[in-house]
């Protein structure tokens, strides 16, 4: 195989994407995580992209129980975790059945050969070991017993055998460190930190960790190391952060500039729950997070939160978000402030709980009874995730509604360099809030956004009382006479439709006018402005409009739908965005182009798709 | 409290007319409400009712205070939330049988569980009233309703067994016919720190009339209904002259003067017993009835553990900022 080899000992590269793999109990995402962070600390940008199963611990050695763990780091700005492997990282057999198939030939093969025993070969299905009959000639192979070395490292630390064999993937990211001129230094400070209560620990993983960069560095079969050169981000100073981190933390922004304590109903639900996780650590910031019995009581308690004078939010996934259906037709029909966060996974029902999804758009947009349109929002990217959380919580405040954001486990459980914002940063929220007792009734409106005011218990001369029952114009009462209940109808839809006034336009990247426009939303974001960038860069006529302002859309989209030639909305989904355009925007060549398999966009796929498009052909979905 | 202006019950009657059945007891317990709160010392701005959907849920748009009239079932979780958010608020929940105990049983139970400092009154009418007399979670087994043409076949729950067994620290049952008792009642749970959770035997002329005649009836009452109260010997009887006592591990009804009891046999109510099994034995009598405050045992509630936590941390924090936040852990330049 020596004709792979390249002749250079060290080379320089643009971009690495590494894909570690192993069992659940390997500690991939631990170890992909170490691999990000000291890229990004050494310069690069960075994009992961964990991939997990839902079985917290699946029996040793299976192939369901495989967990991976990708990143891309690059010296530029990059927005996916990257769609071809540079190096497959297999801890055992059945790591390397269920990856090897997104790994191109000639790239790099890392496995720990000690794991390629006749019980795991087995359990991964195969009948010969795949390390000796010659089918994985077509890669680089590195072989390396690591089990073995570790234990070797470790012997006099006077540990067990399981205790030791934990620290094997340390040994793998010392030689990974080593092919890619990493420093361990950050590593070794983790540990430090880590386990400072226990010193043995701290040991055995720092020991790994050196063993595995001396073991890659002897080894003849390694010929070559790669650099990849800090990338030219902004100036300043920034941190990873993870989506749902990020969307915690721009609440507890978006809080602290409208002057409100924040409120968190929830019901603990993957790939939602890291955003009650982080909340409930951070009660000096007045935020209350309260677990309540089921996803009812989660938005409800949000809806009485909301109305005693909180920004009260609740956060999901999509089963959760179908029971909360009626209480958000409730929070839209008293007109009160709140977010209902929906971290979309892959359904249907049950559906693919740690996979991500964009299917939950039309439940969002509809899933209530009764005309009772609400704001729908997404974030694009992990740390896009903070700017629309606090953007969410705006639009309710100030314009006393309900406001669905979208996210989606891709960018929820994915993280990237974040250029710290800090408070001074961000714009003020002028919550709507009463102010003279005079004459006032609740549903008085403002004349242009239509927002009614806020008063909440506490405030004298304010009482009143809301309900779910349609209601007399202006003063509130129940009221069921037919003309007042259409102008109802009418005025609350209007209300929404008004945020458009008060959002962005819609940007266009690439061309700005031409053959294609890309029209997608949320966590695909990555994929097609990678794609689109590249058919650009290349003279297509290719522009992207992706929406992060679903309902309302924002007011220049006619105008940018009408540039384009043809249009292909590309969603992970059947099609949801597609139908809403075709319905509000009808007129257009509109394709689609639209995947369901748990899986994000990548970016080789979509610019297949473009081509087809552009050269119409008949556009089938995958 | 002392800068509270002196309300009479009119200051919280709303400017909607009430549109309940004529001769419907809810009436009777709005006003006593009404009633209550100029006695509780709390500014009206300061008092909330919440409520599910049902007859009995359209009560807080008769009253001049804050008010949701929520989704049903939902009342006691709308609540919560609102306690959290604002801690020193009065709160008070209104629902049904069906509202609290059907679909909203979840929320109820762990409302109870988790001594929320607030009022919960439930309107039991053992029937669906709103949506026109189907049978309830309390209906009887047997009766004939809406949708038990020949009897229903699910038996009852009994609201005060399933409130104590929820870890009810409040519990109180009392005739919704009572403007005067009732008004006594809803001072007391208001003043109790925790959870309160009344059960008003409440007829719906409509719908189900006479349901509760046996223990309100002004004929009937005096040897079908035994009023506790803390302190007090349990005496009942027209003649005042029935007691309740134990008889091994079984609650029985004797008669001071018959078989040489005498009043000193009589047990004495204590609503403060931390141990619930005399509590759920009173709760569970169906001759006579009890009624009145049959459990009251403080726990710091939820709201107050809930917000102390967060004051510590706060206090703990010393200072922090929104911006030490976004700066802590790990951060790196790049210039
Ligand atoms: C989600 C939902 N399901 C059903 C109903 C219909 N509904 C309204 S009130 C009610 C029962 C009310 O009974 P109860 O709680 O005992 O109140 P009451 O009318 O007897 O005071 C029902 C089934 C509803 N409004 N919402
Ligand atoms: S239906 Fe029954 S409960 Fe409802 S208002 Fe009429 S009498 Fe009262
Ligand atoms: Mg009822």
């Amino acid at each position: 195989m020596s004709n792979h080899f390249s002749h250079k000992s060290s080379s320089e590269l643009d971009s690495v994407v590494i894909r570690f793999a192993g069992d659940s109990g390997d500690g991939m995402q631990l170890t992909g995580t170490q691999f990000a962070d000291t890229s990004a600390l050494m310069g690069n940008d960075i994009a992961t992209f964990p991939n997990y199963p839902s079985e917290i611990r699946a029996p040793q050695g299976s192939l369901f129980g495989v967990s991976g763990f990708q990143v891309q780091i690059s010296d530029q700005d990059i927005s996916t975790p990257g769609d071809e492997l540079d190096l497959l990282v297999a801890m055992n057999p059945a790591a390397l059945k269920t990856n090897l198939q997104d790994l191109p030939p000639g790239k790099m093969l890392l496995v720990d050969s000690d794991a390629f025993s006749a019980k795991n070969l087995k359990k991964a299905g195969y009948t010969t070991n795949p390390l000796e009959d010659g089918s994985l000639d077509a890669y680089r192979l590195i072989a390396a017993p690591m089990t073995s070395r570790t234990k070797a490292a470790l012997l006099d630390l006077g540990m067990d055998s399981k205790s030791m064999d934990r620290s094997k993937n340390m040994f793998t990211l010392g030689m990974i460190y080593w092919i890619y001129g990493r420093s361990m230094d950050h590593t070794i400070e983790f540990f430090q930190k880590k386990f400072k209560k226990k010193p043995v620990v701290i040991e055995a993983n720092t020991r790994a960790l050196k063993a595995g960069n001396v073991y890659a560095e002897n080894l003849e079969l390694i010929a070559t190391t790669y650099q990849v050169r800090p990338a030219r981000l902004a100036k300043g100073k920034y941190r990873i952060i993870m989506g749902n981190q990020a969307t915690a933390w721009g609440f507890i922004a978006a809080a602290k500039k409208a002057k409100k304590e924040l409120f968190l109903g929830s019901y603990p639900i993957t790939p939602a729950s890291d955003i009650l996780h982080e909340l409930v650590k951070h009660p000096e910031f007045r935020v209350k997070s309260f677990q309540a019995e089921d996803e009812i009581a989660g938005v409800t308690s949000t809806i009485g939160a909301s109305f005693a004078g909180d920004l009260a939010i609740t956060t999901t996934s999509g089963p959760g978000l179908a029971l909360k259906g009626e209480a958000i037709g409730l929070a839209m029909m008293t007109e009160m402030p709140m977010v209902i966060v929906d971290v979309q996974r892959g359904g249907p029902s049950t559906g693919l709980p740690t996979k991500t999804e964009q299917s939950d758009l039309l439940q969002a947009l509809y899933g209530r009874n009764g005309e009772s349109p609400v704001i729908v929002v997404a974030a694009h990217s992990p740390s896009h995730c903070f700017d629309m959380a606090f953007e969410a919580s705006r639009l309710a405040l100030e314009h006393m509604t309900p406001v669905i954001l979208m996210t989606d486990g891709y960018i929820a459980n994915g993280s990237e360099p974040w250029l710290i914002k800090k408070l001074a940063d961000l714009p003020e929220i002028s919550p709507n809030i009463a102010k003279n007792p005079e004459g006032w009734t609740p549903y008085k409106r403002d004349k242009d956004s239509l927002a009614r005011e806020w008063a909440y218990p506490g405030m004298k001369g304010f009482e009143h009382r809301i309900g779910g029952l349609e209601k007399q114009m202006e003063t509130g009462n129940v009221n069921m006479q037919p003309l007042n209940h259409q102008e109802m109808v009418k005025i609350r839809a209007e209300k929404v439709k008004r945020v458009e006034n008060y959002i962005p336009d819609l940007e266009v990247e690439g061309a700005q006018d031409g053959d294609l426009l890309v029209v997608g939303w949320g966590g695909t974001y990555g994929a097609l402005h990678t794609a689109v960038r590249s058919a650009y860069g290349v003279g297509k006529k290719v522009g992207l409009a992706h929406f992060n302002y679903i309902n309302p859309f924002p007011k220049n989209t006619a105008d940018v739908l009408a540039k384009f030639k043809k249009i292909v909305v590309c969603e992970l989904n059947e099609g949801q965005l597609h139908k809403v355009l075709l319905a509000e925007h009808p007129g257009h060549n509109y394709f689609k182009y639209n995947k369901v398999q748990g899986l994000p966009f990548t970016v080789q796929e979509l610019m297949d798709r473009f081509d087809q498009v552009i050269a119409h052909e008949k556009v089938v979905t995958a | 409290m002392t800068d509270v202006k002196k309300y009479t019950f009119k200051d919280f009657a709303s400017d909607q007319e009430v549109r309940w059945c004529p001769g419907c007891d809810d009436y009777v317990i709005l006003r006593a409400v009404q009633k209550a709160l100029p006695e509780i010392g709390r500014k009206k701005e300061d008092i909330v009712f919440i409520s599910g959907i049902g007859c009995s849920s359209r009560f807080p748009y008769y009253m001049d205070t804050y008010g949701i009239h929520g989704i049903h079932g939902r009342a006691a979780a709308i609540a919560t939330g609102t306690k959290l958010a604002n801690p020193d608020l009065s709160v008070w929940v209104i629902t049904g049988d069906g509202d609290a105990l059907a679909i909203g049983g979840n929320h109820t139970i762990h409302a109870i569980r988790r001594n929320v400092n607030m009022n919960v009154i439930l309107f039991n009418n053992e029937i669906y009233g709103l949506t026109k007399g189907q049978f309830s979670p309390t209906s009887l087994l047997g009766q004939r309703t809406k949708t038990s043409p020949y009897g229903n076949t699910q038996p009852p729950f009994n609201p005060g067994e399933l409130a104590i067994g929820a870890n009810g620290r409040f519990f109180a049952r009392i005739s919704g016919n009572k403007p005067k008792e009732l008004t006594a009642m809803f001072v007391q749970a208001e003043q109790f720190k925790g959870l309160s959770f009344i059960e008003v035997l409440q007829n719906c002329v409509i719908f189900n009339d006479g349901a509760h005649d046996r223990v309100n009836g002004k004929e009937t009452r005096p040897d079908n209904q035994v009023y506790v109260e803390h302190g007090k010997r349990m005496i009942f009887g027209h003649d005042n002259n029935k007691g309740l006592r134990l008889n091994g591990l079984k609650l029985e009804v004797v008669t001071i003067g018959e078989n040489g009891v005498t009043e000193e046999d009589i047990l004495v109510h204590d609503a403060h017993d931390p141990d619930p099994t005399l509590h759920l034995m009173l709760t569970r009598m169906s001759n006579p009835i009890v009624t009145g405050i049959i459990r009251a045992v403080e726990e710091m509630p939820f709201d107050e553990r809930f917000v102390g936590q967060m004051e510590e941390r706060i206090a703990a924090s010393k200072g922090i900022t929104f911006d030490d936040l976004v700066e802590s852990g790990e951060t790196y330049i790049l210039d």
